[in-house]
């Protein structure tokens, strides 16, 4: 009964130019995971689907002035196969690697998760701890955004109707970095997260942190960077005092609502619970203590 | 004839299972993949308030879409006068069940059915349910149990004076049916009792979640032929169910049973079949149906939500003299939970001369309740066993020494009445005590839990036949449903009693045209009672073949005997000639007679009482309040395990929808009283990685009522997990979890007001 319309452009300029010219409501798709199952439960019916996998750029790794870019659409199948991705940063590689089942992996990918804009998505914790920046194409040009400046309420994004995502860089990693992200499901996966805590640590030899980002998923409409959880790390080793300090950081930053995924008060404590946990990890594996997985 | 002192070559072994490559491969046909030439797609309209009256409908917008073919309402169907229906496994009476198909004055429940349209595809049937205008007027809703009891709850129906009360009440209310069940003197028990326990506990409604959701395709022929495709518990039971809601005679319809997706008792009666049928004949074309997963949650029954208190007095040797419990189950929206063996269950386990039992059977603004494994009886088990457990704390003894103290035996009248005759309740309890499991060293933070469970299994009708084929195989059919391996159970009691390999019999389920009656596959009754009618059909069978042979031979039948598949001459005196094999028998029917095959209807009886005990250890994290099974052994006395795998994997599925129950399932309603997590994501079933291995343990004390033995295996494991896992939890944190499901937040809340 709804007319829709299908592309699949093969560059940048043609995918902006659709993105433009569409009267009602265009949608890009990179896995579609996502949008095609909002499609099906008839929460949205998009008039054009732009399909952004056949760009050049959008699938693939590489590495870049000592960072590394991933391609937007990239499916997080191919993002948890990197080597040098998941020594650099496992805690992004385990929060994406988190989505859906074995089948989603192989669609899936981290703009359409930032791009879904819910405050629950497992990658999105991990990319704002990671410091990561999306590149962003559009009609007026392409501009360079930090992620935590994308997701601007539930389902909601700060990008234009005629803009995408074209990859994201991640920054080079200074000695003794890592990083980790833990989420809290009542069950042991296929599941939403009731809390998610995303931690990046730079550490100096003896286990001082030197610098770090923290952020809280699913307990506020957006993924939160908390910079009050950076500033209880940030000079010190991990000690009790500390994981007390970083616990009561992450509880106050929360601000959940109460859902069928959990209420305020749960959240919040387990906001405190997961924020020492993730911390514990990605210091272990920052000192080369901690190799394996963290779920 | 009786064997179970026989040596047995196939019955107790594991052969590959009948139905297992297509299902493996995808080609096995469940109903959603039956399809007909010109066939229209049914939609259902469904309520978006949890109570309403339905002040007007106009379809006429919907009609006009091009591409429907018939739009419909209540006054498609014709007003049914309120009638007990004994149909399918649960109670139901047929003027409801037609009100739940289609709602006639109100909806009661969100996702209730009050239209439906068929149309040449999905998106134009869709369609046209959002141009079916409905004006309603929205009453005040009831959700909860004990608030729909309430003095000045919003009571949902009109003429529901609540029965089993004497004298009748004079107003209306939501409480259906008070029952209570009596034994002793409950008040001298409690006088005696040296150590008193009580407790308060609730469960939630929990949906059977089988993976194939509710589908049929019907068709209704110019001269009044009617053709059903749908997977069921019972075709019968849709052709009894269809019959009766459009008033058409039973010969008029004929309903082939596709392959059916799990059902655990919520396929025990019907929503869409009549729809379909009153939509194809007014379209003229066959309308397929088939429900979303949400409206599957919405629209069909869970088993109850409940309140239950429990108290127990006892001696402080450990001797229980006092029981008391008071259930309130929800029904739904309409009248009839499993109050009735919620009742019974409970204390079924135990030797208790003083019983108190009252039961309320209580309406409220949600789906309908439908049979659900052991209907009732892991409700009032949970709470049940909890207190016993409270109680062995309290007494300072062992939890299985107090079991065993006060275990039902042969000869132990229940309070129900009844009195227990070769039950395996004790050996149950003695291989609890002699399992590994049960002495293994717990490691530190873990606790330990035991539960026991009771269920009745029953018997009833069921018809079978066995055919022997020209080339000497077997077909053996049935009427019953195939939900959980009885195709192959049955293939193999009838290739025990015709003494050949049971890969040369073939087991299939015949549609209503083609075999007698059959209830349904419910009451764990199928292995029991048509596995005996398939039996008798065997020896039937057997009989006709030994007359064949002394027909051939020119001897007397009785110096005749049947043996490994073969007649030979019964000693030398019957005379000297080769053995004739099912193949030389078949190859000669014409000439001995014409067709072998016997056909044999039972109403079975002596269903053997069901008994099992879980032990199951966790672990809680107890800053999140997340609760991991570490290891789950489930005991059990199965009569005789006629194909052991499958009696093992109905344990352990037992267990595992026991351990969604216990841990992580229920409906969640806003204000509104609208389901807020009508699907998988947030209905949270255990996945495979939440649910360790379940050591399925069978205990055989055999059945003498049944030929080999068996018992009804499929409902008693789902009986025990939710107080298993209750137990454990207070052995590891050393609190009591009474209400469930035991999630994660109520965990960590229960060990914070603990400080």
């Amino acid at each position: 009964m709804s007319n829709l319309s299908y592309a699949a452009p093969t560059s940048v300029d043609e995918a902006v130019k659709l993105l433009a010219g569409a009267s009602g409501l265009a949608k890009v798709l990179s896995g579609g995971t996502d949008l095609l199952v909002q499609m099906r439960a008839g929460r949205m019916q998009p008039e054009l689907i732009v399909d952004t996998k056949k760009i050049p750029g959008l699938i693939g790794i590489r590495e870049e002035n000592g960072g590394f870019v991933i391609g937007a659409a990239t499916p997080g199948a191919v993002v948890e196969a990197h080597a040098g991705l998941n020594k650099a940063w496992p805690g992004l590689v385990e929060a994406l690697d988190l989505i859906g089942s074995t089948q989603v992996q192989g669609r899936c990918s981290l703009a359409g998760n930032l791009c879904n804009a819910s405050p629950a998505a497992d990658s999105v914790p991990a990319l704002y701890a990671a410091g990561a920046v999306a590149v962003v194409v559009g009609s007026a040009g392409r501009r360079e955004v930090p992620v935590e400046q994308i997701p601007t309420g539930p389902g909601r994004t700060s990008l234009a109707k005629d803009e995408f995502i074209l990859e994201f860089k991640l920054p080079p990693r200074p000695a003794r970095s890592s990083d980790a992200y833990l989420r809290f499901i009542p069950r042991t996966e296929m599941d939403i997260a009731v809390v998610g805590c995303g931690i990046s640590v730079t550490l100096d030899a003896n286990g001082v942190c030197t610098a770090a980002r923290c952020s809280l998923g699913a307990v506020a409409p957006t993924v939160l960077l908390v910079q009050a959880m950076a500033d209880v790390l940030i000079g010190h080793t991990l000690d009790a005092d500390t994981l007390a300090k970083l616990d009561a950081a992450a509880q106050a930053a929360a601000k959940p609502i109460t859902d069928k995924r959990g209420t305020v008060e749960y959240r919040t404590k387990v906001a405190g619970v997961l924020a020492r946990r993730t911390a514990a990890i990605a210091f272990d594996r920052a000192m080369g203590k901690n190799t394996g997985k963290a779920h | 004839m009786n064997y179970i002192d026989s040596s047995l070559k196939v019955v107790g072994t594991r052969p590959i299972r009948p139905d297992g490559v297509d299902k493996v491969t995808g080609r096995a046909v469940f109903s959603a993949d039956t399809r007909a030439s010109g066939m229209l797609w049914g939609k259902i309209k469904r309520s978006p308030h949890a109570h309403a009256r339905i002040v007007s409908i106009d379809t006429s917008k919907a009609e006009a879409l091009p591409g429907v073919r018939a739009v419909l309402t209540s006054k498609d169907f014709p007003v049914i006068a309120s009638e007990e229906a004994f149909v399918g496994e649960g109670p139901m009476n047929f003027r409801d069940l037609s009100d739940n198909v289609m709602a006639r004055n109100k909806v009661l429940y969100e996702g209730h059915a009050l239209a439906a349209v068929a149309a040449t595809s999905q998106s134009i049937a869709d369609r046209a349910l959002e141009l079916i205008e409905v004006v309603y007027e929205v009453l005040p809703h009831v959700i909860d149990v004990e608030d729909a009891m309430a003095e000045n709850a919003p009571v949902l129906h009109a003429d529901m004076f609540t029965a089993g009360v004497n004298p009748k009440p004079s107003k209306a209310s939501n409480i259906a049916k008070v029952v209570t069940f009596k034994k002793g003197d409950i008040d001298a028990g409690f006088a005696e009792a040296e150590v008193i326990v009580e407790g308060s506990y609730t469960t939630q409604p929990v949906h059977q979640a089988y993976i194939e959701p509710h589908a049929c395709l019907a068709t209704y022929n110019p001269d009044g032929q009617i053709t059903i495709h749908a997977s069921s518990q019972g075709h019968f039971m849709i052709r009894a169910y269809t019959a009766k809601l459009l008033g058409i005679d039973m010969a008029n319809i004929r309903v082939n049973p596709a392959e059916i997706g799990g059902g655990f008792g919520g396929k025990t009666l019907i929503y869409l079949e009549p729809v379909a049928v009153a939509l194809s004949r007014k379209a003229g074309k066959s309308v397929k149906m088939q429900m979303t997963r949400e409206e599957v949650f919405r629209g069909s029954g869970p088993t109850s939500g409940a309140t239950v208190t429990v108290k127990l007095g006892a001696k402080k040797d450990g001797t229980i003299v006092a029981a008391q419990q008071v259930l309130k189950f929800q029904a739904g929206a309409y009248a009839g939970s499993p109050i009735g063996p919620g009742c019974m269950c409970g204390f079924a386990m135990y030797d208790l001369p003083n019983v108190d039992v009252v039961g309320y059977d209580v309406v409220s603004n949600r789906p309908k309740v439908a049979a659900y494994r052991a209907p009732g009886a892991p409700i009032s088990s949970f709470a049940v066993e909890c207190a016993v457990d409270d109680l062995a704390v309290k007494l300072g003894m062992d939890p299985l020494t107090l079991r065993e103290k006060n275990a039902a035996k042969n000869g132990t009248k229940t309070h129900y009445g009844p009195t227990h005759t070769n039950i395996g309740f004790e050996q149950v309890l003695a291989a609890v005590k002699t399992h590994p499991h049960w002495s293994a060293p717990l490691p530190a933070g873990q606790g330990r839990g035991l539960a026991v469970g009771f269920w009745f299994n029953i018997g009833g009708e069921s018809s079978a036949t066995v055919h022997i084929n020209e080339d000497g195989s077997v077909m053996a059919a049935t009427g019953s449903p195939d939900i959980g391996g009885s195709r192959a159970s049955i293939g193999m009691m009838v290739a025990e009693v015709l003494g050949v390999p049971a890969t040369r019999v073939r087991t299939i389920v015949a549609d209503t045209a083609s075999i007698g009656y059959t209830f349904v596959t419910g009451g764990s009754r199928v292995t029991f009672a048509t596995g005996m009618a398939a039996t008798q059909a065997a020896e039937k069978v057997v009989d006709e073949l030994k007359r064949r042979a002394a027909q051939t031979w020119d001897i007397p039948v009785d110096a005749v005997e049947w043996k490994d598949g073969m007649a030979y001459p019964a000693g030398s005196n019957a005379g000297a000639f080769e053995p004739l094999d099912l193949a030389a028998l078949a190859l000669k029917q014409a000439k001995t007679g014409g067709p072998i095959n016997a056909e044999v209807s039972v109403n079975a009886q002596g269903a053997g009482a069901g008994f099992g005990a879980h032990i199951c250890d966790v672990e809680v994290d107890k800053e999140t309040g997340r609760v991991e099974i570490k290891r789950y052994t489930a005991i059990q006395d199965v009569g005789k395990a006629i194909h052991p795998s499958y009696v093992e994997g109905q344990i352990q599925g037992g267990a595992a929808q026991g351990i969604g129950w216990a841990l992580s399932e229920e409906y969640i309603y806003n204000a509104k009283g609208l389901m807020e997590n009508p699907g998988f994501l947030d209905y949270r079933c255990p996945v495979a990685s939440d649910v360790p291995m379940i050591e399925a343990v069978l205990v055989e004390v055999p059945n003498p009522r049944h030929p080999f033995g068996a018992r009804g295996v499929g409902e008693v494991p789902i009986v025990p997990p939710m107080a298993a896992i209750s137990n454990a939890i207070r052995g590891a944190i050393g609190l009591r979890m009474p209400d469930l499901p035991m999630s994660p937040p109520k965990v960590r809340a229960a060990i914070d007001a603990a400080g």
